[in-house]
């Protein structure tokens, strides 16, 4: 565990103006980024994953989303604070971003080859053009793209979402960022073109060194691709701690209850699959306590009244619930 | 020039149009035509064989006394004493039309306006000019004083929507509401007063007009600048950190270029009848330019004479009537919900 930390995110605060007032998306949200290593960041829809790491790339939709408090420190450089001109020589350079929806998040009107060195242009003006494109080549090949030299010339209406999908890694990767933020990059594709882009990260990570932030809501992924886990919910951090513990021993009973909501190929066939009860509660009327109350079903009067802070379990776990030492001692009974 | 795929079958889609297609041939052609205008209709002759030796008066001004005459000022080949000294040591080539759209006709056969003869095709307006000479010179003036108001009112609209629609809030709020007021500027009084105080000119008339015109595509721009700055790829070039001015041109912009292609023979019509108009109210154009408004008002104010109000309606008619098909095809073409 001596890998350094490359970007720390630190009691992140970000809010939203709509237009019953002000939500708060991500409240208190805190988490390392190791060097080398993927980070992985789970959760439902509307937890707050994505607002997180388009906070780190400062990309909150304006005017509305903005950052409350909190600080993101790449290298002890608060990227909260550099001026917008500083921002945009680290956004593709030093953190690149991949998007869901691979359909969409290429330019429909300009070729690949154009929107590849777009980012190399950006970033290494110095280049010239037959590099450049020497350049593009070998990264469509490196992302296994068939017949690069070709695939170049065409558009994304030309190419199938995995395919479209490795372009997009290609961009991501072109000016080898320390950090790639993978905001949910497999969602959208089949399950075994999943498991070839999965795959591909893994082993171009393991080429470059670089962080990865993965964002995902499958628990099957974060299990093949993470070293460490943050579980939120309802905007804030459940748990967090490393991924083989985390699967091993969950502390927190929205961590438990996902776990078990993952059916087994022991269970009998036609059985009815576990859930968690409830729904997220509203981010405009968050009740006051723990946020997961209303589904948990280890709850006391106090996790009503107040917000159970994050405790340190042991070293590189922790969890936010009051009730987690009873709910260990029940998990390592059986 | 090689045009990449998509262009190819816009082309091909805008061939498929057939009417468009043939009208966009005959538009191009008679635009041709009146840009030559100077060759066609003009009254200095094209060509002169004088002595062994060869005279260009339609390019350059030759004073009568280089033909032999008295007067040191430009000759006047209209002039029968000038012609016979021409055609006694040499021969003379007219223009098609020997008329300019200045050149006044004195010798009619009836008081003008004249009706139309087989000296004056279509007849003379009321001061005696031949009327062909005046459209031919009065369809370039509209087409160009068009296609400038166009070609810089897509520009200044393209810009405003953009800006607006990228960046949002307030700025957009703020435009908008600017535009508004602006657009209920009322143009013609401002005319009236402005030709109180300057004589106005083509160049005059061309921006006043692109003063209050340049809000046609403000809309449409920025509608699409609007939809396209949360696109997923527009999200993804700036976490790729491209700049804000890239963005909008590179990215967005194409988006919106179908809207406003679609848009042009449209703005391209409506400007050429702003000029009209105001030709035919007499706040136009000088008195003396060839103008298809003022051959209209002629055509009111001379009801015996019905070859010019005909002529100017036909003529404007046709060129608005053409751009309309020309404009539909182009909407055929570029419309992306026919399959490729």
């Amino acid at each position: 565990m001596t890998d350094p930390v490359l970007l720390k995110v630190k009691n992140l605060v970000t809010a939203f103006d709509v237009e019953s007032g002000v939500i708060h998306a991500v409240e208190n949200v805190s988490f390392d980024v190791k060097s080398g290593k993927t980070l992985g960041i789970v959760g439902e829809s509307g937890c707050g994953k994505s607002v997180t790491s388009l906070s780190i790339m400062r990309l909150l939709p304006k005017p509305s989303g903005y950052v409350v408090s909190g600080e993101i420190l790449l290298d002890k450089l608060d990227l909260l604070k550099l001026p917008p001109q500083e921002m945009r020589k680290i956004r593709g350079n030093r953190i690149s971003m991949i998007f869901q929806e691979p359909m969409t998040a290429l330019n429909p009107v300009h070729r690949i080859g154009k929107q590849i060195r777009e980012a190399l242009h950006l970033h290494h003006s110095e280049m010239s053009d037959a590099l450049i494109l020497q350049e593009s080549v070998a990264l469509l090949r490196k992302v296994g793209i068939p017949a690069p030299e070709q695939r170049i010339n065409e558009y994304p209406h030309q190419l199938s979402g995995g395919m479209r999908q490795r372009v997009m890694i290609a961009i991501a990767l072109a000016c080898r960022p320390e950090i790639l933020i993978a905001d949910e990059p497999t969602t959208a594709l089949d399950v075994t073109i999943q498991a070839q882009i999965l795959e591909l990260m893994k082993s171009l990570q393991k080429e470059s060194g670089m962080s990865i932030i993965f964002i995902t809501h499958d628990l099957g992924v974060i299990a093949e691709m993470c070293d460490e886990v943050v579980v939120m919910y309802a905007g804030k951090v459940a748990e967090k701690a490393n991924v083989l513990d985390l699967f091993k021993f969950p502390r927190h009973p929205y961590t438990k209850g996902l776990m078990a909501s993952i059916p087994n190929l022991d269970m009998p066939p036609k059985e009815k699959l576990q859930t968690i009860e409830g729904v997220v509660p509203e981010l405009t009327a968050l009740p006051p306590g723990c946020r997961f109350q209303n589904r948990c079903v280890f709850q006391i009067p106090r996790c009503h009244a107040i917000s159970p802070p994050l405790e340190q379990v042991h070293e590189n776990h922790f969890v936010s619930c009051f009730r987690w030492q009873e709910i260990e001692a029940k998990t390592n009974s059986h | 020039m090689k045009l990449n795929r998509l262009n190819q079958e816009r082309w091909h889609k805008f061939k498929a149009n057939r009417r468009g297609y043939w009208s966009l041939w005959l538009f191009l052609s008679l635009f041709i035509v009146s840009l030559l205008a100077e060759v066609i209709a003009n009254d200095k002759p094209l060509l002169v064989r004088f002595q062994s030796e060869f005279y260009f008066p339609f390019l350059v001004e030759y004073a009568e006394t280089e033909f032999g005459g008295e007067f040191e000022m430009e000759a006047d080949y209209r002039d029968e004493f000038v012609r016979e000294l021409i055609t006694e040591k040499g021969w003379i080539l007219e223009a098609p039309i020997p008329f300019s759209y200045t050149t006044i006709n004195h010798d009619l056969p009836s008081p003008a306006p004249s009706p139309p003869s087989d000296v004056n095709w279509l007849g003379t307006d009321d001061k005696g000019r031949d009327v062909v000479a005046r459209l031919i010179y009065g369809f370039r003036i509209s087409v160009l004083f068009g296609l400038f108001l166009t070609f810089f009112s897509s520009i200044i609209g393209i810009a405003a929507g953009a800006v607006q629609g990228y960046y949002g809030g307030r700025i957009d709020i703020l435009g908008q509401r600017f535009i508004e007021v602006w657009s209920g500027m009322p143009t013609l009084f401002l005319l009236i007063i402005l030709s109180s105080v300057v004589q106005p000119n083509f160049w005059w008339l061309l921006g006043i007009t692109l003063l209050f015109g340049w809000m046609a595509l403000v809309g449409v721009v920025r509608a699409e600048f609007l939809r396209g700055r949360n696109f997923a790829y527009v999200l993804a070039a700036k976490a790729l950190g491209v700049g804000d001015r890239q963005i909008m041109f590179r990215h967005i912009l194409p988006n919106a270029m179908v809207a406003s292609v679609t848009f042009l023979p449209f703005i391209l019509g409506g400007s050429i009848t702003t000029l009209t108009s105001l030709d035919f109210l007499g706040f136009g154009l000088p008195v003396g330019s060839p103008s298809l408004g003022e051959l209209l008002a002629q055509g009111k104010a001379n009801l015996q004479a019905p070859w010019l109000g005909i002529s100017a309606f036909f003529i404007l008619a046709s060129m608005l009537s053409l751009l309309v098909f020309i404009g539909e095809a182009v909407r055929d073409a570029f419309d992306p919900r026919k399959s490729y």
